[in-house]
This record gives structure tokens, C-alpha cells and sequence, in this order.
């Protein structure tokens, strides 16, 4: 009864819509009433909206990489031996590697299960402008790798006896570094999101891409721990990320459309 | 609509001179076809015949090898912005998130083609998903999942509709109503372009164009 009481609603519906002809025409010629005018910051926060809730449901995708991290890390010192002074020589390097490493592992995440429902099609067929939307895309990544990551640093550094003039440096470097790790990273797993394997291949592309940044923060940390002032290298890590700030969300675009093509 | 008045409108979507190779297989050459406000297109083919790849090129989302696609006699990577203001397309996979309860995900849809999101729960009403809104996806069926997408359609004001295989998973009924969306939305000067390997019921054969893509003597 209910099924044929539902039908039938269905199909006053629609003759409905048959009736009013004449006024939705006009609808369809010109822009719909029932739309909303396109705005960079709506789009940014409703995909920013949506990653966030997505990852607040699937709480694995934030423990894993941060558990990966510390694991990581804490295997340094079982294989090395307790002795401050060495570990306190490489922590920054143990650091910085984990971070690498454990964003890395994150990123498959950033547009493979978008891609694989059928999502990123339809993300790449909005009106809104694509870099907007890969834009948030990163940001909420970063949100939910790299700030974690930030937060639990200085505990591991303390295992690590990271020199005590060091901790500014270190939470520095990975506050303006790790979003150069997601922005670059985004375009490896866009190139590489049509690859049915490609975790391999994307480890290989990113990894060099991520030299310059591991290189310019370890030294920063190192030159921290001597006293001396680091502010060259920071300025460089700063430099890097708003150079893929600014030209990462292009590439993404572009990378995306030649996977989906 | 008369065949004459159609003559004098502009194609709302027209294709030129189309060519597509896949992993070295011509699945078409030379294709050209102008579809007007009011075409009901059906794509016909068998399995491979390239249906879905000459829907993805229509739509943008994949270049043809040889051609271009005009929206109003405009390249579509000219006028980016408005073409996809007046698209939807619906691909085989529904772009449905498990994580998201099937109201947010209508929402998300809606909202990220720049449409109204007020009165999304009419719409999942209409597919018969009343009581699901709360439910997360993952929960839901193939055929609901393909339902929640599908309640765009009942909001959309877009002409251009592009759909592949758009009766996969639905219910008779749930076809029939479509079918009746369809040809609601063709009278209303819209376009359908879709592929389906069933007949169309309810939509007289003298309303519905065919493509067929038979290339395989090649």
C-alpha cells in the first residue's frame, strides 16, 4: 500500500513538472534560480568540510601515520644504543626522515578514494575552479598528517635528547615544512592516481622532491643547537612553501586530469 | 518540438569530426552529431563498443584523439566555467562516500555544483530513500547508492544531462520514474544523452535519437 501510495506521489510530481512547462523553460535557457553564485571561499570550505568529516569518521587514516612516526622513531634508539650524545647528534635527521616517511604513507589517501568512487570526476566537472578544491584538498591532508605530527615532535625529541636550544628550531622547520611535504606530495599521487600500483612508483617521485626541505630544516636545527642564529634556512623553507603554495595546486589540477583522462 | 524550429536553435552540445583510439583500437572516426533543447540521445553499442568514452568526451573529462566538442558553438576548454554550470554527468561510478550519511553526501553533490542544498530531503524522498537520510552510505545498498546520486537529477537545472548506464541497479519502478524525469526534463528544452542496454518503456522510439557505435568491422 505504501509502496503504490509513494508511486503515485511520484508521479504527481512529475506531472507537475509537465504542467509548469512553460515557466521552467525559461528556467533552463537562462541561469537557474536555484543555484548559488560561485564563490573560491564556499568551495574552498565545503571540500575542506568534507575531507575533515570523511577523516573524523575514518580515524585510522590520523592514528596510522602518527603511530608510524613514533614507532619509527623510537626504533632509533633501540638499534643505536641509549648514548645521549649520538642520539642527541642525529635526532633532527630521525625527526625529519619519520616525518617524510610518514607523510609518504599518508598521501595514497589524498585522491585515491576519491578517484576510485567516482568522486574526483565529479569534483573535476564542477564549475568551481579545480585548484581551489584541491587546495582544501591539501590543507585538510595537512591537517590531519602534518599538524599531528607537529604536536608530538618535541615529545619524541625529548626521547631523542634533542639539544635543548634545538626544540624552537625543530617546531619551526616542521610548522613551515611539512605543508611543502603535502603540497608536493599531492601532485606525485596525482600523477599517479590512475596507476592501479602505484605506491612505489609515487615513493619514488616524492622522495627527491622532498631533499631540499630535509635538508634546509635538519641544518636549521643543527645550527640552533650551536647557538648561532638560523634564520637563513628557515627563510629558504619559507621560500619553498609558498613556491608550491602558489604553483602546486595548478600542477594537481592539471596531473588529475591527465590520470582521469 | 518541430523539426523546424530545432533547424534554427542552436546545438546545445555538438560534436566534430570525433575520433577515439584506445590501447590502439579505433573505437570511432569522424564522429560528428549536434544534439538540440528537447533530444532524448541514446547511445547504443555492444559491450567495448566505446559508449562510455564517447560520454567522457563529451562531458570533457577525457580528449578525444582527433575533434573538438562545442557547447552553443563554443569549444568547451574556452567556456569551462559554464559548460560545467550546465552539465551533469553521471558516470558509472556514483561518486557516493561511504563515510557520509546519504543526506550529506546529496548536500556535498549539490553544493559542489553550485546548487541550493535547503531542500534535499524532498529529494531523497523522491528516490524512495525516506528514512535513510541519516544512514551512512557505507550501510546502503549498490541500488541506494546509485539513488542518492541520482536525486540530483530532481534539483538539477542544467540542461545537459550526460548519463552512463543510468538504470544500473535501480528497481523497475525506479527506472519507470526515471524515464518519466527524462522526458519531463526534454520538454522543458533540456537534453538527456545517455547509454542503457534496456529499451526505454515509457518514452516513445520516435522521441529518442540513436547513436550506434559499431566499429568492430574495422
Amino acid at each position: 500500500m505504501t509502496l503504490k501510495a509513494q508511486s503515485t506521489q511520484e508521479t504527481e510530481n512529475l506531472t507537475a513538472m509537465n504542467g509548469n512547462s512553460v515557466i521552467d523553460n525559461t528556467v533552463l535557457e537562462n541561469a537557474a534560480p536555484s543555484s548559488q553564485p560561485l564563490s573560491y571561499r564556499r568551495a574552498f570550505m565545503l571540500v575542506l568540510k568534507r575531507d575533515l568529516t570523511i577523516a573524523m569518521r575514518h580515524k585510522d587514516d590520523i592514528v596510522n601515520p602518527l603511530l608510524f612516526f613514533v614507532i619509527v622513531v623510537t626504533l632509533f634508539p633501540l638499534g643505536i644504543g641509549p648514548e645521549a650524545q649520538t642520539l642527541s647528534r642525529i635526532a633532527p635527521g630521525i625527526i625529519w626522515v619519520a616525518a617524510l616517511l610518514a607523510t609518504l604513507l599518508s598521501l595514497d589517501r589524498l585522491f585515491k578514494s576519491d578517484h576510485l568512487d567516482g568522486s574526483l570526476e565529479q569534483m573535476l566537472l564542477s564549475p568551481h575552479p579545480i585548484f581551489v578544491l584541491v587546495l582544501a584538498k591539501i590543507f585538510a591532508h595537512w591537517l590531519i598528517t602534518g599538524l599531528p605530527l607537529i604536536l608530538i615532535a618535541p615529545l619524541l625529541a625529548v626521547l631523542l635528547h634533542l639539544d635543548e636550544n634545538s626544540y624552537t628550531a625543530l617546531l619551526l622547520t616542521l610548522l613551515l615544512g611539512t605543508p611543502v611535504l603535502s603540497l608536493l606530495g599531492a601532485v606525485g599521487v596525482a600523477l599517479t592516481v590512475g596507476i592501479k600500483k602505484g605506491g612505489v612508483l609515487l615513493s619514488l617521485l616524492v622522495l627527491p622532491l622532498y631533499i631540499p626541505v630535509l635538508i634546509f630544516a635538519t641544518s636549521a636545527i643543527d645550527t640552533a643547537a650551536l647557538g648561532l642564529p638560523y634564520s637563513g634556512q628557515l627563510a629558504i623553507i619559507a621560500a619553498l612553501f609558498f613556491g608550491s603554495l602558489t604553483l602546486a595546486p595548478f600542477a594537481v589540477g592539471a596531473a588529475l586530469k591527465v590520470s582521469t583522462n | 518540438m518541430n523539426p523546424l524550429s530545432k533547424k534554427t536553435s542552436t546545438p546545445l552540445i555538438s560534436a566534430v569530426n570525433l575520433t577515439c583510439i584506445r590501447e590502439e583500437r579505433l573505437l570511432f572516426d569522424e564522429l560528428s552529431v549536434e544534439i538540440y533543447p528537447g533530444d532524448i540521445v541514446q547511445v547504443e553499442g555492444p559491450n567495448g563498443s566505446g559508449k562510455t568514452s564517447l560520454l567522457r568526451i563529451l562531458s570533457g573529462l577525457s580528449q578525444p584523439y582527433d575533434g573538438q566538442i562545442l557547447y552553443k558553438n563554443e569549444i568547451i576548454s574556452l567556456c569551462r566555467e559554464e559548460f560545467h554550470q550546465n552539465l551533469l554527468y553521471f558516470g558509472h561510478l556514483s561518486g557516493v562516500k561511504g563515510e557520509m550519511t546519504a543526506e550529506e553526501n546529496l548536500d556535498f553533490n549539490l553544493a559542489l555544483h553550485g546548487n541550493k542544498t535547503q531542500e534535499s530531503l524532498a529529494y531523497l524522498a523522491k528516490v524512495n530513500l525516506s528514512g535513510f537520510e541519516d544512514s551512512l552510505a557505507s550501510h546502503l545498498s549498490a541500488g541506494q547508492h546509485r539513488r542518492i546520486a541520482l536525486a540530483r537529477l530532481y534539483q538539477s537545472n542544467a540542461p545537459i544531462w550526460i548519463l552512463d548506464e543510468p538504470f544500473t541497479a535501480i528497481d523497475k519502478q525506479g527506472v519507470a520514474g526515471l524515464e518519466q524525469l527524462f522526458s519531463a526534463h526534454a520538454q522543458r528544452g533540456g537534453c538527456v544523452i545517455l547509454t542503457t542496454h534496456q529499451d526505454l518503456i515509457s518514452i516513445k522510439p520516435a522521441q529518442v535519437k540513436k547513436i550506434t557505435l559499431d566499429y568492430s568491422y574495422l
